[in-house]
C-alpha cells in the first residue's frame, strides 16, 4: 500500500558506498542473466560472449560485499551479524523474509557462489574450449543462478521502498527500475568488453538489440516512477536532481539509437556489416553505464 | 510508584498541554545516559536549540511556535506548542521489523531496545523509523535511541526524564495505568472547552499502540507525527516492490530471449 506522502523521518545517509553497491549489484546480476540468456537462446557462436558475461559478473559481485562492509563504518567488523544473530540467548542464523536487507545478504552470499563457479567454468572454457560442467547441468545451474541474479539486481530498489522515506516508499517502481537499468548497463558493459574480443564480436549486434529492449523497459519504468511519485505528492524532492535523470535518459536514448542501428544492419544482411562496425562506438556504452549510475544517484539522493 | 517488575508493560504518557519547554528532560537524559550532545548550533528562529532526536539527543523538546504577528487578546492567544519528543516504543515497531541483525529487541518491560553489541550500523532502522527517532553514532558505528532507561528499570528506578520533569508532563508507569490517567486528563480538557485536545498512540490505531504516547493540543502532523492514515509499517511495500520487479524480470527475460534467439530462427 502506497500512501499519500507524509514523512517525518531522518535520512539513513546511505551515500557513496551504497550508490556504488547498487551500481555493481545491478551490473553483476544483469551480466549473469545476460550470460544465461545468451547461452539459452543463442547458438554456439554466442558462447564466447556468454563466457565474457559471466566473467564480467565476477568482479562486479566481488566488490559488492566490500562496499557494503565499508559502509558500516566503525562497525565494519560486525558485517557477519547480517547472517548470524549474536543476541545472548537467541543466537542462530538471521533470516527475515519480510526484510529485503536480510534476504539480500543471504542472496548475495549464495549468488557469489554461483558467480564464482560460472566464472571459473567460463574461464576454463575459454582456455580449453569446454568448461568443467556438463552442458545440461551448466544450463540448469545458470537458470538457478539467474533467479538469484534477478534478485540481486532488483532487491536494492525494493529495499529502498520498504522504508518510510520520501520518494523511496512512495513508489512500487524501484525494484523493476533497478533491474531494467542493471540489464541495460550490463549489456552495454559486455558489448564494451567484446569490442576487444574478436571471437565474441558475432554477438555484438544482438547484445545491442537486447540493450535496446531493456532500455525500452527502463524508460517505461522511469515514466512510471515520475507518475507514482507525483501521485504521492513528493515530486518536488525529485526536481533538484533532474540533471541526473537527464543523464539516465540520455543513456537510454543512446542505447535505443544504437539498437535501432544494429537492427537495421541485421535486416540488411551481411552487406550491412561495415555499417554495423561503425555503430560500435565507445561513447554509447559509456553513456549507458553513466546513466545507470546517475539513475541510482538520483533515486538515492532525492530522499536524503 | 509501585515496584517496577519485569513482565509488565511500561511506558511514558507525555501530556503536551502542561509542557513548559524547560528541557529538564533533555538534560536529565543526557546526564544519565552520558550523552555528550551535538555541537551547539544556532537555529535562528526558534527556542529549540536541539533540533531533532538523534544519537546524542534521546529526548527533544519540540517548539512549534505559532505566534501571531499581532498581540492576541488575553486568554485567546495562539499559544506555542511544546512537546517533549522521544522514541515511541511502538508495539509494531518499524525499526524492529526491518533490522536484519536482530539487534533491536523488545525487553521484559515491553520497550524497544537496540543492543549495541549486536547492531552493525546498517542504518536500515533509521530509514524505517517514521518518527525520525534513531540516529547513528559515528564513533561506535551503531544506531542509538532512547532505551526508556532500560538500565534504570532493571534497577527499579523510573526513567531519568520522567523523574526530572517538573510539571509531570512526562509520566512514567505501567501502561494500563498511564492510559487510564490519559483518559481522565483528556476528559478534563474537553470539559474545559479544549476540544482540540487528543490522544496519540493511546489505542492501537498507530503502530498497534505506542508505549510512549501523547496528549496533543493540535493534530498529529503539527507535531511532526504521522496520522493514523499514514502510520504504516515499511513491509506494506514488499508486495508492490517485488511484484514490480517480477513483472520487469519476466519482460526482461523475454526481451533477452527474443534478442538472442538462434540465428536460424531470426
Amino acid at each position: 500500500m502506497f500512501l499519500a506522502a507524509e514523512h517525518f523521518v531522518q535520512s539513513p545517509e546511505w551515500l557513496w558506498y551504497i550508490l556504488f553497491y547498487f551500481f555493481f549489484a545491478g551490473i553483476a546480476g544483469g551480466a549473469y542473466l545476460v550470460g544465461t540468456l545468451l547461452r539459452l537462446s543463442g547458438d554456439a557462436r554466442d558462447e564466447p560472449a556468454a563466457r565474457i558475461a559471466f566473467l564480467v559478473s565476477l568482479p562486479a559481485t566481488v566488490i559488492c560485499p566490500i562496499l557494503l562492509t565499508a559502509d558500516l563504518g566503525a562497525s565494519w567488523w560486525k558485517f557477519w551479524h547480517m547472517l548470524v544473530n549474536v543476541t545472548p540467548g537467541d543466537t542462530g542464523l538471521n533470516f527475515k523474509y519480510w526484510s529485503p536487507m536480510s534476504v539480500g545478504a543471504w542472496a548475495l552470499l549464495v549468488f557469489g557462489l554461483f558467480v564464482a563457479v560460472s566464472a571459473l567454468d567460463a574461464w576454463l572454457g575459454g582456455r580449453r574450449g569446454s568448461g568443467i560442467i556438463p552442458t545440461h547441468v551448466n544450463r540448469a545451474f545458470n537458470i538457478v543462478g539467474s533467479i538469484l541474479a534477478i534478485y540481486i539486481a532488483s532487491y536494492t530498489g525494493v529495499l529502498l521502498s520498504v522504508s518510510n522515506q520520501p520518494i523511496w516508499s512512495d513508489t512500487w517502481v524501484l525494484g523493476g527500475l533497478f533491474l531494467a537499468s542493471g540489464l541495460t548497463g550490463s549489456a552495454a558493459l559486455i558489448a564494451l568488453v567484446i569490442r576487444n574480443r574478436p571471437e565474441a564480436s558475432v554477438s555484438l549486434g544482438r547484445l545491442h538489440q537486447a540493450d535496446g529492449y531493456f532500455s525500452v523497459l527502463e524508460l517505461a519504468l522511469i515514466i512510471a516512477f515520475f507518475i507514482t511519485v507525483a501521485a504521492a505528492g513528493t515530486l518536488g524532492r525529485v526536481l533538484p536532481w533532474l540533471p541526473l535523470w537527464a543523464i539516465a535518459v540520455a543513456g537510454v536514448a543512446g542505447s535505443l539509437i544504437e539498437a535501432r542501428g544494429h537492427m537495421r544492419v541485421q535486416s540488411a544482411g551481411s552487406s550491412g556489416a561495415a555499417a554495423g562496425a561503425r555503430l560500435d562506438t565507445l561513447v554509447v556504452p559509456l553513456l549507458v553505464l553513466l546513466g545507470v549510475l546517475a539513475l541510482r544517484a538520483a533515486v538515492i539522493f532525492s530522499a536524503q | 510508584m509501585a515496584t517496577i517488575q519485569a513482565g509488565q508493560e511500561y511506558g511514558f504518557f507525555t501530556d503536551t498541554s502542561i509542557c513548559i519547554g524547560c528541557k529538564a528532560c533533555e538534560v536529565a537524559c543526557k546526564e544519565w545516559n552520558q550523552l555528550q550532545g551535538d555541537s551547539p548550533s544556532f537555529l535562528a528562529d526558534s527556542f529549540d536549540n536541539t533540533g531533532k532526536l538523534d544519537a546524542q539527543n534521546w529526548r527533544h523538546v519540540k517548539f512549534i511556535e505559532h505566534v501571531p504577528d499581532q498581540s492576541a487578546t488575553t486568554g485567546n492567544g495562539a499559544a506555542w506548542l511544546m512537546m517533549s519528543d522521544v522514541c515511541k516504543h511502538c508495539k509494531h515497531a518499524s525499526c524492529m521489523e526491518v533490522c536484519p541483525t536482530g539487534a533491536i529487541i523488545r525487553t521484559e518491560f515491553n520497550t524497544v531496545f537496540i543492543q549495541q553489541d549486536v547492531c552493525n550500523g546498517c542504518r536500515n532502522c533509521i530509514a524505517a523509523c517514521p518518527y525520525g527517532v534513531i540516529g547513528m553514532n559515528q564513533e561506535t558505528g551503531t544506531a542509538h535511541k532512547c532505551t526508556l532507561c532500560y538500565d534504570r528499570l532493571q534497577g527499579g528506578l523510573e526513567p531519568a526524564c520522567a523523574k526530572a520533569c517538573p510539571t509531570q508532563s512526562i509520566q512514567f508507569g505501567p501502561l494500563a495505568e498511564l492510559q487510564k490517567a490519559a483518559d481522565v486528563r483528556l476528559a478534563a480538557l474537553h470539559s474545559q472547552g479544549a476540544s482540540q485536545a487528543q490522544l496519540y498512540g493511546r489505542d492501537d490505531k498507530v503502530y498497534g499502540g505506542l508505549n510512549a504516547f501523547f496528549l496533543l493540543m493540535d493534530k498529529p502532523e503539527t507535531y511532526g507525527l504521522p496520522n493514523e492514515e499514514n502510520a504504516k509499517l515499511p513491509s506494506r511495500n514488499n508486495i508492490g516492490g517485488y511484484a514490480g520487479a517480477a513483472v520487469t524480470a519476466v519482460l526482461g527475460v523475454i526481451a533477452g530471449l527474443v534478442a538472442f534467439r538462434r540465428r536460424g530462427m531470426g
